[in-house]
Order: structure tokens, then C-alpha cells, then sequence
């Protein structure tokens, strides 16, 4: 005798399908810093395009047949519908594909996914970011967004640092930071010829500065060994936990809470994360390799 | 007797054992894929089965830490087999299963047409280990806020006939976890096997329907009494034990213990533990691609967070050592999981301790932490 199965039909036009991803042409490349650069791309599907909303701090998952996907945070600004940012580097099987990418070629998108910076709860309050490296383009979108509504956030500083004055990323807008009232502070841990600013690294500059802990909110995001020495100088300044916020980095694969990669204790860094207030996971924080 | 009405659902009724063949025959002409344990290759796996004869009778199995043998025991019964390394898990949520394929066309990517065949699957024997392993997966895939569809296409018409476990092996410790060695819901239909014959209960309108023109009797209170002295002896044959009190805050309180370390010099971090598991979830995606380039195939495949791969990132590996993969894998079965889904994410199946081939025990090592933190 035969086992009869009957099979039942997916519709390949299923949005169901897991992973699948929208098309997205590269419109435009800018280098920033060596092995960096901003790729903006734009949705082939023009409702995709009008479609697409995401706030400060959420990310997208890139895909490029072939390699795969890497979880990418974007850059842009928020109320630019025209084109999203992803700032890049190349370190990864996935990125270095990216770097080979051309204007008109084509990637594949799923997003946006993730928490975002609380900017709705940061108003009245004054705002310190304090970031590293390639910390600073997640944190891109909440500058702008303070710099549209800047009447409804208090002192808001920039506390920024780079390995070296050629890894810093976006130096054009600095000037036009300062002119919306923001105070940039940039820092590198390697002083050199073409440099004359603060040499040392961002959890020391940190401490320099006077903030009011009643009243001011902590943002951070970089290198993990930055993270903790932010949080503990925060801290030290009697900012409450519940004022600092991070933003964390997991190897991730899918964005739905869903393949297990990015956990962190009970969190899916994809779908609770990426940006935590730091109360929510101040009990394993420190756990070694949790 | 043949019956002219349907047994209500919750009744138990008796059925001789050869009617277990018409049931399975009416289920092949629903359409269902009728799925049971059986020896294949000189093991015990779960695949197609047609009839009461393909189903590992007079089998036993003895387990131990790292330990697994087949043999063929005195006795007559057709679902007294303790299961191997497979679980039903490997048919609602596949090993490797393809998303989707593109093709190249000019400089972007199109979908290639495909049909999906989603099977229908009738699972026969589902210990209550198992399908409470069934239930968790169910909360993981099948979210509010995110659902499978592969997942969901498959589960939405899986029948389940469970069986009722009469005799643990040395691994097993359901009942710590509160999962067995009793069904208790969640299946279409139940089996109690007696020596001569089977009772079952009803749990689904289409179990019931399933009875139609077959002959059967309401269970007297004699099979009842028998069914349950047998269920009370399994429990009092279990030895194994997982003190399960305060567990996630035993656990999430001591991340830091020494403990871990000792157990990370024993683990080898193999990922056999997470393989045998009938609730561990992780997957990974990759790219199947053609030597052209111009065509790729994107498939999910299981994954385990003993892989060094797993938590692999440009800022370095999450988890480079292996004391912290172990300690990732039990305190997320048996702590974080809890915040997540509202359970522990182990039935205490032991599948994970028989296939061990470092014969780590999880429900020693765990007990083992509680008494050092008490010390």
C-alpha cells in the first residue's frame, strides 16, 4: 500500500516567506574613513519606498545573494523618505561583498527592525551621546531628529571618538551640529600631525564634563569595553540607570525574535534591542561572556 | 461490538488492537502522512508507517548517560519504546528547508516559481514528553507578534495520537518537569496500551469522527484501574530527579559560579545535546549558491549555541569559550526561557543525557550548582 499525502500549495506571492527580502538599488557611495563607507539606497518598488518608516536607532537586514545577511543600523535621517542611509564597515563576509558594490547595483532589505532611541521621553531633558567608532551612525538619526525639534530637548552634547582623526566619521556635519545648538566633542585615542584637538579615549573625556544627573539622559553605543566604562562614569556621576540608554551589538540572522542567535539573557537583542534602557539589563551586564 | 454512536470527546473507550489498523487506514485516506517509531538501519527512528506491524514491537531500549542500546524484550506491546535521538520535531520544524531561489537577471535578482508541498502528518505514539516538547515550540513559532509559516503550514493539520508512558527509561525525568509520564491535553486521540488492548481517549472532533461503524466499548473501570496503575508505576519507576524549585532563580542568580567552569571542562561542545532536543529552536540561514553566480538557493538549517559560529560577530565572539555555551544552553532551558515564553524549555525527555558522549548528566550538574551555592 501507498502513503497518500496530499499536498497543500503555498502561493509563492505569499508575503509569509520567511526572509524574503524587498529590492533596493545603491543611488550613492560615501567613503568616510578607511574600510568605511555610506551606501544609499533607495527601493526599487516605489510602494516600498513610500511605505517605508523607521525611527532613530532601528536597523535593516541587508542581503546579498550569494553572501548572505548582516544587520545593519540606519544612518539617515528619519524624514528623508527619499533614501536610507547604511553606513558600513567592511570587516565581515557579508560587508566585504558590500564594498564591491556599484552605484545601480542591487541589494535585498527587510527591516526595519529593533527598538529605538526613546526620543519622545528625552524631551525636557538635556541629552548626552557618548560614542565610539562605528557607534556613531546608529546615533545619526536621533541628532537629526533633536536637530528638527531642538526647542524641546535641553544641553545636548556630542561626546564622539575615533581611533585616529582619519576614522572619524561624518567630520563635515560637524559645524553644522554646532549651529543647532549641539555641542560636539571629538575625541581620538591616537593624536597625529593633522590633529590638534583631545587625544584619549571617551569614557575619560566623559568625566571632564559637567552634567546635571537629574536632569540629563546618557545615550551610548560603540565598542562594548566603551559601553561599560560609559555606563560605570555615568553611574559614577549618579546619573540613574534608568536614564542611560544602550545600544548592543549580536550576531543576528533573521530580526523576528525568531533563529536565537542575538540572545542576552530572556532578550532577542533584534526584537527587544537593539537600544535597552540600562536598568532592563543591569543583573548579567557584567556576566563574562553572557 | 460495532457501535452505532461516536464516543464523546474526553470518554475513553477499549478498541481491540487490531483496530489501530483501520484507524491508520482512515487516516492515509484523509490524506495524512501516518509518522511512528520504527527500526530502520538497526535503530529506532520516527518514519512512514502503514500498519500496527511496523511499529518496533516487543522493543526496548536502555539508555544511561552516553549510553543507548536496542533490544528485543520479552514482552508484546506495540508502544513501549522509549525513543532514540529523533524527535517529532524534525517534521514540524525541518533540518534544512529551502526559502526561496533567485535567479540573476541583468544586474538584480528575481524569485524563481516554485510550489510548496506541505505534507500532512499524523504523528503515532507521541509520548507526553513529546508533546509537551510540541506545545513549547508551538509558543516559539506560533507568536502574536511573529508566526513561522513554514512552521504553521505544517502544524495546522498535524493529528496527534499520544500514548501514555508505561515504562521510563533510566534517563527520563518528565516528571520533575511537571510533563508526563501522563498525557494530559493537546491530543486527538490517546493510548493506553494493555496487554491485550488498547484504551483511548477522545480528544478531538476529528478523533471522534474517526471512530465511525468501528467497534469499541466504553473502558470499564477495570481497564481504567489498570491504565492507572500502570501510569503509577512509571512514576515510581523514575529515579531520575531535577529539583525544579526556584530553578530559573537558582540559575540566573549564580551566572558567575565557578560551577560552570567545571562542567565546561568536561562539555566538547559537540551540539549533540541541542540536536537530540525536541524544543531547542535555533536555526541559521545560508546561501546555496550555483558556480555561475547566477543563481542562489537561501536555506534554514538548525543551528545550536555550542557552534563557535553562533555568536560570531565583527566585534569578536560573543561566547568564545565552552563553559559559557553550556551555560548560555541550560540557563536559557531552564531559566530565561521561562521570562520568554512563559515555561521551562525542557521536558525532561533525557535525550540530551543519553547522547551526551561525555555522559553530562543536566539534571546532576544542576543539582550539583544548587548544592554548591547552598554550601
Amino acid at each position: 500500500m501507498t502513503t497518500t499525502a496530499t499536498p497543500i500549495q503555498n502561493d509563492i506571492s505569499n508575503p509569509g516567506i520567511l526572509l524574503r527580502p524587498k529590492w533596493a538599488e545603491v543611488t550613492e557611495i560615501t567613503p568616510e574613513a578607511d574600510g568605511i563607507a555610506t551606501y544609499w539606497l533607495r527601493f526599487i518598488n516605489s510602494s516600498d519606498q513610500q511605505e517605508f518608516h523607521f525611527n532613530p536607532g532601528q536597523f535593516n537586514m541587508l542581503y546579498l545573494p550569494g553572501f548572505g545577511e548582516a544587520a545593519i543600523s540606519i544612518s539617515s535621517d528619519p524624514q528623508d523618505h527619499e533614501k536610507l542611509g547604511h553606513t558600513i564597515r567592511f570587516v565581515g563576509n557579508v560587508t566585504r561583498a558590500v564594498s564591491r558594490l556599484k552605484v545601480g547595483d542591487v541589494v535585498g532589505l527587510r527591516g526595519p527592525f529593533g527598538s529605538c532611541w526613546p526620543m519622545s521621553e528625552l524631551e525636557g531633558k538635556d541629552v548626552f551621546i557618548a560614542c565610539g567608532g562605528i557607534g556613531l551612525p546608529p546615533l545619526r538619526p536621533a541628532i537629526y531628529k533633536i536637530m528638527r525639534n531642538r526647542e524641546k530637548y535641553g544641553k545636548v552634547t556630542l561626546l564622539y571618538g575615533a581611533r585616529t582623526s582619519s576614522d572619524l566619521m561624518f567630520p563635515r556635519e560637524y559645524e553644522v551640529w554646532r549651529k543647532a545648538q549641539i555641542d560636539v566633542e571629538v575625541t581620538v585615542d591616537r593624536g597625529d600631525a593633522n590633529w590638534s584637538g583631545r587625544v584619549g579615549v571617551v569614557p575619560m573625556w566623559f568625566y571632564h564634563f559637567r552634567i546635571d544627573p537629574r536632569k540629563t539622559a546618557v545615550l551610548t553605543c560603540g565598542p562594548e569595553i566603551m559601553i561599560r566604562f560609559v555606563i560605570f562614569e555615568a553611574m559614577a556621576r549618579r546619573v540613574p540607570v534608568e536614564s542611560i540608554y544602550v545600544s548592543l551589538e549580536r550576531n543576528m540572522k533573521c530580526g523576528q525574535g525568531s533563529c536565537g542567535h542575538c540572545q542576552m539573557g530572556p532578550y532577542f537583542i533584534c526584537r527587544e534591542g537593539p537600544v535597552f534602557r540600562f536598568d532592563e539589563l543591569q543583573s548579567f551586564f557584567n556576566v563574562e561572556e553572557f | 461490538m460495532q457501535n452505532e454512536t461516536l464516543p464523546e470527546i474526553g470518554s475513553t473507550i477499549t478498541i481491540e488492537k487490531s483496530t489501530m489498523n483501520e484507524i491508520l487506514l482512515r487516516l492515509k485516506q484523509n490524506g495524512f502522512l501516518t509518522i511512528g517509531p520504527r527500526i530502520e538501519n538497526e535503530t529506532l527512528i520516527y518514519g512512514a508507517i502503514e500498519n500496527l506491524e511496523d511499529l518496533p514491537r516487543g522493543y526496548t531500549t536502555e539508555q544511561k548517560p552516553g549510553y543507548f542500546r536496542l533490544f528485543r524484550d520479552r514482552h508484546s506491546r506495540y508502544f513501549d519504546i522509549i525513543p532514540g535521538a529523533q524527535s517529532w520535531k524534525q517534521f514540524l520544524f525541518p533540518s534544512c528547508v529551502e526559502l526561496f531561489s533567485l535567479r540573476r537577471i541583468t544586474n538584480s535578482w528575481e524569485f524563481a516559481p516554485r510550489a510548496v508541498e506541505t505534507p500532512k502528518f499524523a504523528f503515532i505514539g507521541v509520548r507526553a514528553c513529546e508533546l509537551a516538547a510540541i506545545q513549547i515550540q508551538d509558543a516559539i513559532f506560533m507568536r502574536e507578534d511573529f508566526t513561522d509559516p513554514i512552521y504553521q503550514a505544517r502544524r495546522a493539520h498535524t493529528f496527534i495520537i499520544s500514548v501514555n508512558c508505561t515504562h521510563p527509561a533510566d534517563t527520563c525525568f518528565c516528571l520533575s518537569m511537571e510533563c508526563g509520564p501522563q498525557v494530559r491535553q493537546g491530543f486527538d486521540l490517546n493510548i493506553s496500551e494493555l496487554d491485550n488492548v488498547f484504551a483511548l481517549t477522545i480528544g478531538s472532533e476529528l478523533g471522534r469522527k474517526l471512530m465511525a461503524g468501528l467497534s469499541f466499548d466504553d473502558a470499564s473501570g477495570y481497564v481504567l484501574a489498570s491504565v492507572d496503575q500502570k501510569i503509577g508505576n512509571a512514576r515510581r519507576q523514575m529515579k531520575r530527579n531535577l529539583n525544579t524549585q526556584d530553578l530559573p532563580e537558582l540559575i540566573l542568580e549564580n551566572l558567575d559560579h565557578p560551577y560552570w567552569n567545571e562542567i565546561g571542562k568536561r562539555c566538547l561542545s559537540c551540539t549533540n545535546c541541542t540536536q537530540v532536543c525536541p524544543t531547542c529552536f535555533c536555526w541559521n540561514v545560508t546561501d546555496e549558491s550555483s558556480l555561475d553566480g547566477k543563481s542562489t538557493c537561501r536555506e534554514r538549517v538548525w543551528d545550536s549555541c555550542f557552534n563557535p559560529d553562533y555568536s560570531y560577530q565583527a566585534g569578536g565572539n560573543t561566547r568564545p569559550t565552552i563553559y559559557s555555551r553550556y551555560r548560555q544552553w541550560a540557563s536559557h532551558k531552564l531559566g530565561t526561557w521561562k521570562q520568554q515564553f512563559g515555561t521551562l524549555g525542557c521536558t525532561g525527555c533525557g535525550r540530551c543525557i543519553t547522547w551526551c558522549p561525555a555522559e553530562i548528566d543536566i539534571t546532576e550538574e544542576i543539582n550539583n550548582l544548587g548544592n554548591e551555592v547552598k554550601r
